[in-house]
């Protein structure tokens, strides 16, 4: 599969249309006629099949005979907890005990339509209808209830997946007797009310992850754990550079390994045998020239390539006259920021297994994206959309690097072309260089202070993050935001290889920019960047979160460089607010930074799991360092020059920070993201952090030693 | 020159048990284990030794499977994820690694928790920079090293030495 077959993502919100009215094929309900399909209706299928979420509650959920409740979720869960949220949410919306849901998750026949895992979704734009077809099943259970048990349906209360008569509590019927495992054809006229945060039971509570058992064990399964019988493992041969030309093969060698199969589509040539270390010695025989295009692009020269390339700016935000904001200021800050390509660098790495039946598919496959993946995988084979079934075990880890499934169309091809089931599991290598990074970048500002330490004037650019995260939150009367390239994917021409989403995408080259132009005003002016940041500030969320932060972490105002090493940033993403402080320590000699301490506040709204949202506070605050400090993709033209993690440093043990966090309460606001907000503000806090230490001013993520020493150079 | 694989029949011990295979001696441990074993709770990840996610126990001492020939393990004992718990209990670590929430992905997770049974056997008692600098080498994509070092530090005093 060629890359530009790939389908782009686009960040939309999850169509909800729970509150659109319900199909006409239900309007027996509220006539008391109490309807049970089996499961794997049509019309359900039918919904299955579209690119909305469904109207009918139970394409989320069936409520078994033993009265176990199946949850049903097209999300899939890469670490990020929604497999212990997502069943809280429910249980507490029908008034069932937690232990009793079971999730199924991201198989695209079981599960209702869904865009895909990322953009910190699942919590605050799922969530709504899970929950909504929860209340909504809880509602008709209770009716239900109020016919078997003859009492009127206010008089009877639901708890735990009962009905019970809240006069006598051993008058009751279960879920289970009611439901009988079928599908429920009653609906309930009108939109159910979901609870409120007083109201909830399980939701808002603390709770360890479901899934923990299963991977202490070793149990739990990922898409390379599939085992079919007479299953082969494919290697494909690879170019040497991206647009790199196939001129010769001679797998001649290869062929003469037992048991081993050689595929040859053209420019496609794979290497198959029951053991993948077996299939990887094959590859190692088939000799091939490739012709390699000339470029003089690199990982120093890509930043000019950028700028000449850059498409028209859109406006993202426009205010006031910038004109009048540059008369009014009295010191101007002209600064250009930067950061190299970055990878996903899961640790499980791309991986499918496919089997094919007849004109039928069936794909196990480690995506964030099941449903897209699936119509990736029809294209290719030639296949109806609805006879290719994409399955998703447990993903290793994906941070919007899974949202690209080559893999898995490529393990669907060689099953078809075999007629074997094909596993493809990619070689840390492949995945370096078929990863869609996050792109390089570039962002120029150019701020004004007036001489009352107010912001006068913000002039921001920003060329290929992305627009995520570029508008500022600071009280400013003459700004604008430009986006050159809004999306991380740029035109043909601009990035010479695959660029993608990456954890908060955008919005990390974006916090990373701001808030250091932001520190370089504070210490303009002389004042305390805390105390800078509040007097240009009004809006009373983040006002509150950068209180509590700097409360928690017990900062004491001065003016930077204090010789500290304390540095502070805020950051808005996906509705979530964040801010963070780090101590931190400066080798000047070497160029060495120690990030001794992190605290992050974060208002999230209303919070589902505290201690799941707070393992992804602290796990942004542990994969934001490498971005921060180490992580790069070197390149030469097409060729990628990581390969494995001696080159591309991630973060360790011997990094570890001491972290602390917050999670403000904020019942008055929904559930808003918690898998990506933190991460941020990881770039310009240890920025920020080492000018308060050393006096530094760093322009360029990652902040390696090289670039720490040749800036001390500079002065 | 075509080499013929070195097939050979040999013996140790996994999870407890004897086994006797016949397999080429050259390969790599990781995937005899997930291939003819069928044991795919070790994982790979980088395939270099640079990762950690396939590391298991032989003779008490964390090796990477992804760069350990099968011969290697000739007469010698192995311990995979899988064998560590004990008449249907969790193993401390594995309790530990629950409790502590000390996993995301969980990908992983077995080679940490192989690699910190090997720590808490040199380290009976590890401090925390015990334990930082036997875990170093595995490395963790979604962050849980926090809890991961509190994890093995809660396993450390349960079993007290005696693994």
């Amino acid at each position: 599969m060629k890359d530009d077959q790939y389908s782009g993502l686009e960040f939309l919100e999850e169509p909800s249309d729970l509150q659109i009215s319900r199909r006409d094929f239900l309007k027996v309900a509220g006539s008391g006629i109490f309807v049970l399909f089996t499961v794997g209706d049509t019309l359900l299928a039918q919904e299955r099949q579209g690119r909305r979420l469904p109207t009918d509650f139970n394409a989320f959920l069936r409520i078994g005979e033993d009265g176990r409740v199946s949850c049903f979720v097209g999300k899939i869960e890469m670490g990020q907890g929604v497999v212990t949220s997502l069943p809280q949410m429910l249980a507490d919306e029908l008034d069932v005990p937690l232990d009793s849901v079971d999730i199924v998750m991201g198989d695209t026949d079981l599960c209702p339509w869904d865009m895909g895992t990322f953009g910190s979704l699942s919590t605050r734009s799922f969530g709504p209808s899970l929950r909504a077809a929860g209340a909504e099943a809880r509602q008709v259970m209770l009716e239900l209830g109020s016919e078997q048990l003859k009492i009127a349906a206010n008089n009877l209360v639901t708890e735990d997946g009962f009905v019970i008569d809240k006069t006598d509590k051993q008058h009751r019927v279960s879920y289970a007797q009611l439901a009988q495992g079928k599908k429920i054809e009653r609906h309930v006229s009108g939109k159910v009310a979901v609870k409120k945060p007083s109201e909830f039971k399980i939701m808002s509570k603390s709770m360890t992850r479901r899934d923990a058992h299963e991977k202490v064990t070793g149990e739990a399964k990922y898409a390379g754990d599939i085992q079919l019988p007479g299953m082969l493992s494919a290697k494909v041969l690879r170019p040497p550079a991206h647009g790199a030309k196939l001129i010769d093969v001679d797998v001649s060698e290869a062929k003469k390994m037992k048991d081993v199969l050689v595929v040859k589509e053209g420019d496609f040539v794979a290497v198959l045998h029951k053991y993948p270390d077996v299939a990887e010695e094959a590859l190692s025989k088939i000799k091939a020239k490739f012709d390699k295009p000339k470029s003089d692009l690199d990982d120093k020269s890509i930043f000019d390539h950028l700028l000449k390339v850059a498409p028209e700016g859109k406006s993202v935000a426009k205010d006031g006259d910038l004109k009048a904001g540059e008369s009014g200021a009295k010191t101007i800050v002209e600064e250009t920021y930067f950061n190299d390509y970055v990878a996903h660098a899961a640790i499980e790495p791309h991986t499918a297994v496919a089997k094919i039946e007849g004109d039928k598919a069936t794909v196990w496959a480690s995506t964030q994206n099941p449903f897209t993946c699936k119509e990736e995988i029809a294209k290719e084979l030639g296949f109806l959309s609805q006879n290719v079934r994409v399955i998703t075990p447990f993903v290793g880890g994906g941070f919007g690097g899974k949202t690209r499934n080559l893999q898995a169309a490529e393990a669907a091809l060689l099953a078809k072309l075999t007629g074997k089931p094909v596993q493809v599991v990619y070689s840390r290598k492949e995945e370096f260089f078929f990863d869609a990074f996050r792109p390089a970048a570039v962002v120029k500002i150019r701020s004004g202070i007036t001489d009352k330490g107010k912001i006068s004037l913000w002039d921001y650019r920003v060329y290929f993050a992305g627009e995520r995260g570029s508008q500022h939150f600071y009280d400013i009367p003459n700004h604008s935001t430009t986006a050159y390239n809004s999306s991380w994917v740029g035109a043909a021409g601009s990035h010479p290889f695959a660029t993608g989403p990456w954890r908060a995408p955008g919005n990390n080259t974006n916090t990373f920019a701001r808030e250091s132009q932001i520190d370089i005003m504070a210490a303009k002016a002389g004042i305390d960047p805390v105390e800078f940041r509040l007097q240009n500030m009004t809006d009373k969320r983040m006002i509150r979160v950068l209180k509590a932060a700097a409360e928690k972490a017990g900062w004491k105002p001065g003016k930077a460089p204090s010789g500290r090493g304390h540095g502070v940033a805020c950051g808005i993403d996906a509705g979530t607010y964040v801010a963070s402080i780090a101590e931190v320590e400066v080798d000047k000699g070497i160029g060495n930074v120690r990030v001794k301490r992190v605290i992050c506040a974060q208002d999230m709204g209303v919070v589902i799991n505290p201690e799941g949202a707070t393992i992804q506070m602290e796990g942004c605050i542990m994969m934001g360092l490498g971005y921060a400090l180490t992580e790069q993709v070197h390149f030469k033209g097409g060729d990628i020059l990581e390969a494995n993690f001696d080159t591309y440093q991630i973060p360790r043990f011997s990094w570890l920070p001491k972290i602390e966090t917050v999670i403000l309460d904020n019942k008055e606001l929904d559930p808003q993201g918690g898998g990506e907000p933190a991460i941020v503000t990881m770039g310009g806090v240890i920025a920020n952090a080492i000018y308060d230490a050393v006096g530094v001013r760093m322009y360029q993520l990652p902040m390696t030693p090289e670039r720490i020493k040749e800036q001390t150079k500079k002065g | 020159m075509e080499e013929s694989p070195m097939t050979e029949t040999i013996q140790f011990t996994l999870n407890g048990k004897p086994v006797q295979l016949t397999v080429d001696t050259d390969r790599m441990l990781l995937w005899v284990l997930r291939t003819d074993l069928g044991l795919t709770g070790t994982k790979f990840g980088c395939g270099e030794s640079l990762c950690g996610a396939c590391t298991v126990v032989v003779n008490n001492v964390a090796v990477r499977s992804c760069q350990t020939p099968v011969k290697y393990i000739r007469n010698r004992e192995v311990v995979t994820i899988e064998g560590l718990m004990k008449d249907g209990n969790l193993h401390p670590l594995q309790k530990a690694f629950m409790e502590h929430d000390a996993l995301q992905c969980g990908y992983c997770t077995p080679g940490m928790i192989m690699n910190a049974y090997s720590v808490l056997r040199k380290h009976p008692t590890p401090s925390v920079t015990d334990i930082i600098e036997g875990m170093n080498d595995n490395l963790c994509r979604c962050g849980a090293h926090n809890r991961i070092v509190e994890a093995i530090q809660t396993a450390a005093k349960e079993v007290k030495g005696g693994l």
